[in-house]
C-alpha cells in the first residue's frame, strides 16, 4: 500500500548538532504509527520538520504522493495535515467555540471573509457543536480558553487538530502534562478517532502505545532504530536498553 | 574624494560612540530606550555651558561631560527606569519617548531653541593637508580620541572581569545570575558608562553634529539604525555599522545631497529585509 | 438535543455582536454634539479624524499586534494626496477625493507591510519609523510638488458633494469629519466581528498555531496593514480638508508618538480605544495649551511617562469598569473577548 505520509532521509542540522540524522518514514493510510524513544531523541523535531515549523537540511517529506518539503505550515493544513503539540498552543483569549470555529471556517474557505458576521453560517455552527460535543467541551464552549482547567485545555488541543479534518494527524504526547483522573478521556478520544484518519502518535505512556499502535518506529539520537510491529518492538532487548540509556554497540 | 571619505570615517566614529552605550543596553536587558539621545545632548549642553560661560578648557570639559552625564544616566536609571525593566517594548517604548519629549521641551526652555556652538581652541580649527587629503583638525582629533575609546572599550571588554561578567550577562542573563554575577550592578553601571559615553560623543560632537534642543529627536533614527544593523552580540558590530553610515551618510550627501537623507534610510529597511537580526548578530538572538 | 445547543450559540454569537447600550449612547452622544456644542466644532473636528487615525492604528496594534513608530506615513500619504487633488483640480469633489487618497495611503501601506511581517519588535519599530521618515524626506524634497517647509499653499476644497460648502466655524466640517468617521467605523466593526477579524485575534495571540490550522498569517497581517493604511490616510485627508492646507508635519515622528498616547489613553482591541482616547487627548493638549502654548510637549511627555509607570492596565481599568456596567445595562453573554488588562501580546 502506498505511503500516505512518507519522509526520505530527512535531516536536520542546528549548528554542529543533527538533531534529525537520515529519518526515513512510511506511514500507510489510516495506520495507527506510534513514534517513541527517549527524552532528546528528536520526535518532537520531526513533527515540526513534517508540519513545516522547521525546514530540513536535507531530505524530503511526501503527503499523498506529493512532495510538500517547500510548502509552508499553512498550506500543508490545508492539504491535510494537522498536529497538536505537546505544550497546548492554544488562543487563550479566545473561547473553544471561537477556537474551533475558526478552525472550521479556514477549512471550507471562508476564514477570511469580512463581511460576514461569525456564526451566521448554520452548517460552522453544527460542526462546531458537533466537535466540541465529542470531546466534553461543550459546558465550558463560552469559557475563555486561559481559565479552563489543564485536562479541558488539552482536548481543545486536540479538538482543534480534528476540526480541520485532517487525512494524517500527528499527535505530540497527547497525555502529557494531563492529571490522572482526566488521561482516560484523552486515551478514549484518540482510540475513537476516524478510522480513515491517518494518526502518527509521539507518546512516552507506554500503556497507551501499546494499546492503540499497529506500528512502532524507535527513535534514538535522531535516527531511526528499530520499526516494527508493537510486539516485535516490545520483545527487542535492544529497545529497553536504549532507553535506560546502555550503549547501543553493547 | 578621501578627504570625504575622511569625514565619513570621522562621523562613524562619533556615531559609534554615540550609539554603543545603546547597543549594550539593548542587548543587557531588552530595553529599548529611545532617550538615548537625551543623554548626548545633556553632554553637550554641559559642555557648552561649562566651556563657553564659565570658561572651562574645551579639554577639561570634555571628561566632565562624560562624568556628568554617566552620574546624570546613573540617577534616572536608579529612579526612574528600573521600574520599567519588566514591561513590554511597547510601554518601554512610550516611557523613552515621554522622557525625550520632556528634554526636548526642558532644553528648549532653559537654553533657548536655537542651535548653539560650543568654543573650540583655535588648535582644533582649519585643516590641513596630509598627502592630498584635507584632514579637518577637529574631525581628526574625533578620530583620535573616538579610536582610543573603542580600543579601550574592547580592552574592558575581553580583558577585565567587570568586562566579562558584562559579556556573559549579555549571552544569557538568568544563567549569569545563575553563576552569581549580580546582573542589576553590571546593567546600572553599563547605563551610566554607556550615558557618559554618548554625553561625551554630545560634546564632542556638537560641532559636527549641531547641537539644539531636537537633538535627540533628529539622531534617535541614526542611533537606532547603529544598533539593529550592527546587532547587540558584540561591539564590533555596532562599530562597523557605525562607520558604514557614517560613511555612506556623508558621501550620499555630497555626492547626491537631494537624495543623501535616503540613503542612510534605504540601506537600513534593505539591510532589515535581508538580515533581520542585525548584521553581525547570532542566529539565535533576542 | 443538539438543535437547542446550536440555537442557543448562534443567539449568543449574534447577541455578541450586537450594538450595547454604551454604543448607542456614544454615538447618540457624538449626534448630539452636533446641536448642542457649535461652538466647538472646530475642535470636535480634530477629535474627529484624530479618533479615526487612532482607530486606524487599533487595528493593527490592537488587533494584529505590530507596533508602528511611523504610522504617519499613512496620515500624511493621504493629506498631501487630498490636497494635491483639490489644489490641482484633478478630482474636486472632496468624498472621491477622500477615498482616492485613502487608495493612495493603502497602496504604500500594501508596498510596506512586507516589511513588519518579519523580525522582531525592534526591527518593526525601526522600519516603520524609518517608512515614515522617508516620506517625510520626499516631501521635503520636492518642494515644487509638496511646498516644502511652508506647506502647500492655495488648496480650495470644493462644497461635499456639490452642496455643502466648508465653513469657517467649522459646522460642515464636523459633520462631514463625524459622518465619515461613522461610516469606517461601521465597517472595522463589522470587520471585526467577521471570521477575518476573529482570525486577526489568533493571530496575534498565537501566529504559530494559527498557520498551524491553515490561517495564512502573512496574508491576514498585510490584509489589515493595508486596510489600517487606508483609514490613516483618510484621517489625513480630512484634516487636509478641512484646514486646506498641508505640510511636513504630517509626517512626523511627533505625529505617530502623539498617535501612541491617543490610542493609548483610551485602551486598545476593542475599537473605541481610539476614538476616546482622541477626545481625551484633545481635551488634554487644549487644556496644557493655554496655559504653556510653546512647551506644552513636555507635558505630554510626563503623561506618557505616568501612564507607564503607574500601568496601562490600571488605567485600562477604568474604561474596563465603565464598558462593564454598560454590558451589565443590556444583559447580555459576557464578552471573554474583550479585555480590561493590557493585552501581553503587545511587543513582548
Amino acid at each position: 500500500m502506498p505511503a500516505v505520509l512518507a519522509t526520505q532521509s530527512l535531516e536536520k542540522h542546528f549548528g554542529g548538532i543533527a538533531a534529525v540524522n537520515g529519518v526515513s518514514l512510511a506511514i500507510e493510510k489510516g495506520a495507527r504509527h506510534a513514534l517513541i524513544g527517549p527524552n532528546g531523541a528528536g520526535k518532537t523535531t520531526v513533527i515540526n520538520l513534517l508540519t513545516g515549523v522547521l525546514r530540513p537540511s536535507a531530505g524530503r517529506i511526501m503527503l499523498e504522493g506529493e512532495d510538500i518539503t517547500a510548502l509552508a505550515a499553512h498550506h500543508r493544513v490545508q492539504r491535510g495535515l494537522a498536529r497538536t503539540f505537546q505544550i497546548n498552543q492554544l488562543f487563550l483569549d479566545l473561547t473553544p467555540l471561537e477556537t474551533v470555529g475558526l478552525a472550521i471556517s479556514e477549512r471550507m474557505g471562508s476564514g477570511g471573509q469580512w463581511w460576514r458576521l461569525v456564526g451566521s453560517k448554520l452548517e460552522v455552527t453544527e460542526e462546531i457543536v458537533d466537535i466540541l460535543g465529542r470531546f466534553q467541551l461543550t459546558d465550558v464552549m463560552f469559557e475563555r480558553t486561559g481559565n479552563l482547567p489543564y485536562g479541558k485545555q488539552r482536548l481543545l488541543e486536540i479538538a482543534l487538530a480534528i476540526a480541520c479534518r485532517p487525512h494524517v494527524l500527528l499527535l505530540d504526547e497527547p497525555a502529557a502534562g494531563v492529571p490522572e483522573a482526566e488521561r482516560h478521556d484523552i486515551l478514549t478520544t484518540v482510540a475513537a478517532l476516524p478510522s480513515d484518519v491517518t494518526v502518527l502518535l509521539i507518546e512516552h505512556d507506554m500503556d497507551l502505545v501499546f494499546s492503540f499502535a499497529d506500528r512502532i518506529s524507535v527513535l534514538v539520537n535522531g535516527g531511526l532504530f528499530i520499526e516494527g510491529t508493537p510486539d516485535e518492538v516490545a520483545r527487542d532487548p535492544r529497545v529497553k536498553a536504549v532507553y535506560l540509556g546502555e550503549s547501543l554497540n553493547a | 574624494m578621501l578627504t570625504i571619505l575622511f569625514d565619513g570615517i570621522a562621523y562613524g566614529m562619533l556615531l559609534f560612540v554615540l550609539a554603543c552605550g545603546l547597543s549594550v543596553t539593548l542587548g543587557l536587558m531588552n530595553f529599548v530606550n529611545l532617550a538615548h539621545g537625551a543623554f548626548a545632548m545633556a553632554g553637550g549642553y554641559i559642555t557648552l555651558v561649562l566651556v563657553n560661560r564659565a570658561g572651562v578648557p574645551f579639554f577639561a570639559g570634555l571628561p566632565i561631560a562624560f562624568l556628568a552625564t554617566a552620574l546624570l544616566g546613573a540617577l534616572f536609571e536608579r529612579t526612574l527606569y528600573v521600574h520599567v525593566y519588566n514591561k513590554s517594548h511597547l510601554d518601554q517604548v512610550l516611557f523613552t519617548i515621554g522622557l525625550v519629549f520632556m528634554s526636548v521641551a526642558a532644553v528648549d526652555y532653559v537654553m533657548g531653541s536655537q542651535q548653539v556652538f560650543i568654543q573650540i581652541p583655535s588648535t582644533l580649527q582649519g585643516r590641513f593637508e596630509f598627502f592630498g587629503i584635507g584632514i579637518g583638525r577637529y574631525r581628526l582629533l574625533i578620530i583620535i580620541i573616538c579610536g582610543i575609546l573603542t580600543v579601550a572599550l574592547q580592552l574592558i571588554l575581553s580583558g577585565t572581569r567587570f568586562g566579562s561578567r558584562l559579556r556573559a550577562s549579555v549571552d544569557d542573563a538568568r544563567v549569569a545570575r545563575g553563576l552569581g554575577i549580580n546582573v542589576n550592578r553590571v546593567f546600572a553601571l553599563t547605563f551610566a558608562f554607556g550615558s557618559g559615553l554618548a554625553g561625551l560623543g554630545g560634546a564632542l560632537g556638537a560641532e559636527i553634529l549641531g547641537l539644539d534642543p531636537t537633538f535627540p529627536l533628529k539622531y534617535m533614527v541614526y542611533f537606532l539604525i547603529v544598533v539593529t544593523v550592527g546587532g547587540t552580540s558584540s561591539i564590533t558590530g555596532p562599530f562597523i555599522a557605525s562607520l558604514l553610515i557614517g560613511i555612506a551618510d556623508v558621501t550620499g550627501k555630497y555626492y547626491v545631497p537631494k537624495f543623501g537623507a535616503f540613503v542612510i534610510y534605504t540601506i537600513m529597511i534593505v539591510l532589515l529585509l535581508v538580515r533581520p537580526q542585525g548584521l553581525l548578530a547570532r542566529a539565535a538572538g533576542k | 438535543m443538539n438543535a437547542g445547543i446550536i440555537k442557543q450559540v448562534t443567539q449568543h454569537l449574534v447577541n455578541r455582536a450586537r450594538w450595547s447600550a454604551m454604543e448607542y449612547a456614544f454615538w447618540l452622544a457624538a449626534l448630539a454634539s452636533i446641536f448642542l456644542l457649535p461652538s466647538r466644532h472646530l475642535i470636535l473636528t480634530e477629535v474627529a479624524w484624530l479618533g479615526l487615525f487612532a482607530l486606524s492604528l487599533d487595528l493593527i496594534l490592537g488587533y494584529a499586534g505590530i507596533i508602528s513608530l511611523g504610522h504617519a506615513a499613512f496620515f500624511g500619504v493621504g493629506s498631501y494626496v487630498a490636497a494635491l487633488l483639490a489644489k490641482h483640480a484633478i478630482i474636486t469633489e472632496p468624498v472621491l477625493a477622500l477615498v482616492a487618497s485613502g487608495i493612495a495611503a493603502a497602496f504604500l501601506g500594501f508596498a510596506t507591510s512586507f516589511l513588519v511581517l518579519r523580525g522582531s519588535d525592534l526591527t518593526r519599530l525601526m522600519v516603520t519609523l524609518g517608512v515614515a521618515l522617508i516620506m517625510r524626506e520626499i516631501a521635503n524634497q520636492i518642494p515644487e510638488i509638496t511646498g516644502g517647509a511652508d506647506g502647500l499653499q492655495g488648496v480650495v476644497i470644493a462644497p461635499i458633494l456639490g452642496t455643502f460648502q466648508l465653513d469657517i466655524f467649522g459646522h460642515v466640517a464636523y459633520v462631514y469629519c463625524l459622518l465619515v468617521l461613522f461610516v469606517l467605523f461601521l465597517l472595522a466593526r463589522r470587520i471585526i466581528y467577521s471570521p477575518f477579524g476573529l482570525s486577526l485575534r489568533a493571530v496575534k495571540g498565537n501566529p504559530l498555531r494559527s498557520a498551524l490550522i491553515g490561517i495564512s498569517v502573512n496574508g491576514r497581517l498585510v490584509a489589515v496593514y493595508t486596510l489600517a493604511a487606508f483609514y490613516a490616510g483618510v484621517a489625513g485627508a480630512l484634516l487636509a480638508q478641512t484646514t486646506a492646507f498641508a505640510s511636513l508635519d504630517v509626517f512626523s515622528f511627533e505625529r505617530s508618538a502623539d498617535l501612541l498616547l491617543v490610542l493609548i489613553i483610551g485602551g486598545t482591541g476593542y475599537l473605541y480605544g481610539g476614538l476616546i482616547g482622541a477626545v481625551i487627548f484633545k481635551l488634554m493638549q487644549d487644556w496644557i495649551a493655554n496655559l504653556t502654548p510653546q512647551y506644552w510637549q513636555f507635558w505630554i511627555g510626563l503623561v506618557l511617562v505616568l501612564i507607564v509607570l503607574v500601568g496601562r492596565d490600571r488605567i485600562g481599568l477604568g474604561t474596563g469598569m465603565v464598558r462593564a456596567l454598560g454590558q451589565r445595562a443590556v444583559r447580555r453573554l459576557p464578552i471573554p473577548a474583550l479585555r480590561i488588562a493590557a493585552p501581553p501580546a503587545e511587543g513582548r
